[in-house]
C-alpha cells in the first residue's frame, strides 16, 4: 500500500507505481504482460534505491517530516508486547506531547517514553505537533526516575520539531525543566537508549536524549536549531531552509563523523513510510541488541559510560601563542555587547 | 583584558547617533530611560545609568573586577580556540567571522573560566561574554564549562558562573553545539553530588541553550534586574502564539514572578550577596 501524501522527488516512484498497478491489474495477463511485471518491478526498486540514496539534507527533512511515517505510539503498537500507559507530571498535567509508559520488548520490560506528533488534525493539536511542555519534560523525568528505582532500563523516542515556544512554557520555566532533565538523565543508573525516529530538534530533543547509546533513523535528523529557524536568523528568511539545512550537517552521515550517534539505523526501501512494519522491525531489533549490551554493565558503568559518551564531544584546537590583540572596541560591543 | 577605550554614543539599538559639538563618546543616551548621560559616571558605577539603574553590558574583565578579589584570578584553559568543525558559511565563513570576534573582543571565545577570590573566599569563577557570537556555546564554551565544574568537584571549590548568552547554543557549530549542552549539565551532575554550591548568575541576555542547561542549574539562582532570560525567543514565541506578550515575559522579574529565580540583585550588591550566601552553604562538602 502506498502513501497518500507524496513528496517532490518521489514523483517517479508513484508513477512507476501506477504503472505497476495497471500492469498487475490484467486479469488475464499475457506472458509478455508478466514479463513487464518483472521489469517495471525492478525498475522500481531500483529507482527508490536511486532517489533515496541522493537524498540532500533539506530532502531528509521532508522526510523526517512525512506525515505518514510511523510515529510513537504506531512504534508502540508494532513493537511491544505490552504497553501500559502511565500519564501526568503530577504538577501541573498530562502533555500529549511526550507519551510514557511500562513496555515489554521480546523477554524485557522497559520504561518507554516518545515523543508524539500526532496525525489527525486533533491529535496533532492535543499535542502541539510534538512540541513537549515543561509539564511533558518533567513526566519523562518523573517515569524515568521511577524505571531507575525498580532497574527497568529506559527507551526514549525522539521526534520533535522543538520545545514549544509559548507564553505558558515560558512561564512554566521550558528552559529550566529541560536543564534539568539533561542534569538528572546524567544521574539514572540504569541503561538509557536514544533514538531519534524522525525530527530532533534542538533542546526539545535533548530534554530526552541523554542516552548511553544515541541512534538515528536513517532519515531522520538531529539539529541544534530548525532549518527554517537558522535560515530566518543568519539568511534573514526562512525561504533559504534548505541552505541551513544543508550548512548544519545533521544527517546521519555527518551525527556518526561527529560521534555525536552510535549508529544509524536503515530504513525500508523508500522510507519508512513506506512501510511501518519493516521499520518496526529494524528498530526493534537495533534496540533489543543496544539493550543486551548495556545489561550487563553495572550502575556505575552505566554512569561512567554516559558520562563519558558526552564528555568527550567537541571540536577545538588548544593553542600555545601570544594573546589576540584586540580592536579598539566601538560603542555597540562597550555597551550592548550584543554582536549582530 | 583592559577596556581603557573609549565609548561612543550609542541608542538602545546599538546605532551612533551624531552628537553636535560633543566630543565623540563622552555621553551615552540610556536606552532605558533615553536620558543622555555621562559615559565616565556610567562606568565608574558599575555600568548603571545614574539616572534609572539600567545595567549596561559589562566587559568580562570588567564582571571579574567587580566580583572577584583584585589580582585574585587565574585563568584556566585560555589557549583553548575554536574550530569550524562544520565547515559553516552564511553571510561569512565561520572561520573568518571566529577571527573577526576575536579581534573585536580580545577574546577567543565567549567563556572565561578559572580560579579567584572573592573578599577571601576561593571559589571557582567562569563567564559567558555577549559581545562574543551572542555569548553563544560552541565546543569551547563548553569545554571550558566542563572543565570548569570538574575542576571545582576535584577542588571542592564554590562555583559562580555568570552568564550573558543570546544565542544559546551556537547555530555555527551544529549538533556539536547543542551536545554541550548536555555535557557541561552531566559534569553538574556529578558536581551537585560531591555537594557543590553552584551559584548561577543571570545576566541580560540568557537565552535559548545556555539557559536550558548550565544557567538553569543553580543551587542558587540570582538574576540582574530586568535581564531578558528565557527559552524561546521572544519573537519566535509572538509568532507561535499569535497574542500580546505581557509587559514583563522572559524578564528576571517574570521568572522571579514564576519560581524560577531566587534573587533578583543589582550589581553594586551582587559580590556583596554572592559572599553570605557562600558563607551559608560553605559546609556542604
Ligand atoms: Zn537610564
Amino acid at each position: 500500500m502506498s502513501p497518500q501524501f507524496q513528496l517532490p522527488f518521489e514523483r517517479p516512484i508513484f508513477q512507476l507505481e501506477d504503472q505497476l498497478s495497471q500492469l498487475e491489474s490484467q486479469s488475464n495477463p499475457t506472458p509478455a504482460i508478466l514479463e513487464s511485471i518483472r521489469t517495471v518491478r525492478l525498475e522500481l526498486a531500483r529507482m527508490k534505491r536511486e532517489v533515496f540514496e541522493n537524498l540532500d539534507a533539506w530532502d531528509v527533512v521532508k522526510v523526517a517530516r512525512h506525515p505518514e511515517r510511523p510515529q510513537t505510539l504506531d512504534y508502540i503498537e508494532l513493537i511491544c508486547d505490552e504497553f501500559i500507559e502511565l500519564h501526568g507530571d503530577r504538577t501541573f498535567g498530562d502533555d500529549r506531547a511526550i507519551i510514557t509508559g511500562f513496555a515489554k520488548l521480546d523477554d524485557y520490560k522497559v520504561m518507554f517514553i516518545g515523543q508524539q506528533k500526532g496525525r489527525t488534525l486533533k491529535e496533532r493539536n492535543e499535542c502541539f505537533y510534538g512540541c513537549a511542555h515543561p509539564e511533558g519534560y518533567r513526566k519523562a523525568l518523573l517515569k524515568m526516575q521511577m524505571a531507575a528505582k525498580y532497574g527497568l532500563p529506559i527507551v526514549c523516542l525522539i521526534d520533535t520539531p522543538g520545545a514549544y515556544p509559548g507564553v505558558g512554557a515560558e512561564e512554566r520555566g521550558q528552559a529550566y525543566t529541560i536543564a534539568y532533565n539533561l542534569r538528572e538523565m546524567a544521574r539514572l543508573p540504569v541503561p538509557i537508549i536514544s533514538v531519534v525516529i524522525g525530527e530532533g530538534g534542538s533542546g526539545g530533543a535533548l530534554g530526552i536524549g541523554i542516552g548511553n547509546t544515541v541512534s538515528v533513523l536513517q532519515f531522520a535528523y538531529y539539529s541544534v536549531i530548525s532549518p527554517e529557524g537558522c535560515a530566518g536568523i543568519l539568511w534573514k528568511h526562512v525561504k533559504f531552509a534548505d541552505k541551513a539545512a544543508r550548512a548544519l550537517k545533521f544527517t546521519g552521515k555527518d551525527l556518526l563523523r561527529f560521534g555525536i550517534v552510535d549508529e544509524v539505523i536503515p530504513e525500508p526501501l523508500g522510507g519508512a513510510h513506506r512501510d511501518h512494519r519493516a521499520m518496526a522491525t529494524n528498530l526493534k531489533a537495533t534496540i533489543v541488541r543496544q539493550l543486551r549490551a548495556l545489561l550487563p554493565l553495572s550502575g556505575p558503568e552505566l554512569l561512567e559510560q554516559r558520562y563519558q559518551k558526552f564528555r568527550k564531544i567537541g571540536e577545538f584546537d588548544e593553542v600555545v601563542q601570544a594573546k589576540i590583540s584586540q580592536e579598539t572596541p566601538t560603542a555597540e560591543q562597550t555597551l550592548v555587547g550584543h554582536s549582530k | 583584558m583592559s577596556t581603557g577605550a573609549p565609548l561612543d554614543a550609542i541608542t538602545s539599538n546599538g546605532q551612533m547617533r551624531p552628537k553636535r559639538g560633543v566630543p565623540d563618546g563622552l555621553w551615552i543616551q540610556c536606552e532605558s530611560c533615553k536620558a543622555t548621560v555621562f559615559r565616565k559616571q556610567v562606568e565608574k558605577n558599575f555600568h548603571l545609568c545614574p539616572e534609572c539603574d539600567h545595567h549596561f553590558y559589562v566587559p568580562t574583565a570588567e564582571r571579574i573586577a567587580q566580583l572577584l578579589d583584585e589580582d585574585s584570578f587565574e585563568e584556566w584553559f585560555s589557549e583553548l580556540n575554536p574550530k569550524d568543525v562544520l565547515g559553516f558559511v552564511d553571510s561569512r565563513p565561520y572561520h573568518e567571522r571566529l577571527k573577526a570576534e576575536q579581534k573585536k573582543t580580545g577574546m577567543r571565545d565567549a567563556c572565561t573560566v578559572g580560579r579567584g577570590y572573592m573578599r577571601g573566599r576561593p571559589l571557582v569563577f567562569a563567564t559567558t561574554d555577549s559581545a562574543f557570537i551572542m555569548g553563544s556555546m560552541g565546543s569551547v564554551v563548553g569545554e571550558k564549562l566542563t572543565r570548569a565544574v570538574e575542576k571545582a568537584t576535584e577542588l571542592k571549590l564554590p562555583l559562580v558562573i555568570v552568564s550573558g548568552s543570546g544565542g544559546g547554543a551556537r547555530m555555527h557549530e551544529g549538533i556539536v553545539s547543542l551536545m554541550q549542552m548536555g555535557k557541561v549539565s552531566a559534569a553538574l551532575a556529578r558536581y551537585h553530588e560531591a555537594g557543590g554550591l553552584f551559584i548561577s548568575v543571570l545576566t541580560n541576555p540568557t537565552m535559548g541553550g545556555v539557559a536550558a542547561s548550565f544557567a538553569s542549574l543553580g543551587d542558587i539562582t540570582i538574576a540582574e534586574p530586568k535581564a531578558l532570560i528565557g527559552f524561546a525567543g521572544p519573537r519566535v514565541v509572538k509568532a507561535t502564539c499569535k497574542i500580546e506578550l505581557p509587559d514583563d515575559f522572559q524578564t528576571s522579574e517574570f521568572l522571579l514572578k514564576h519560581g524560577f529565580v531566587d534573587r533578583i540583585v543589582s550589581r553594586p550588591q551582587l559580590k556583596q550577596e554572592l559572599v553570605r550566601i557562600i558563607d551559608y552553604c560553605s559546609k556542604s562538602w
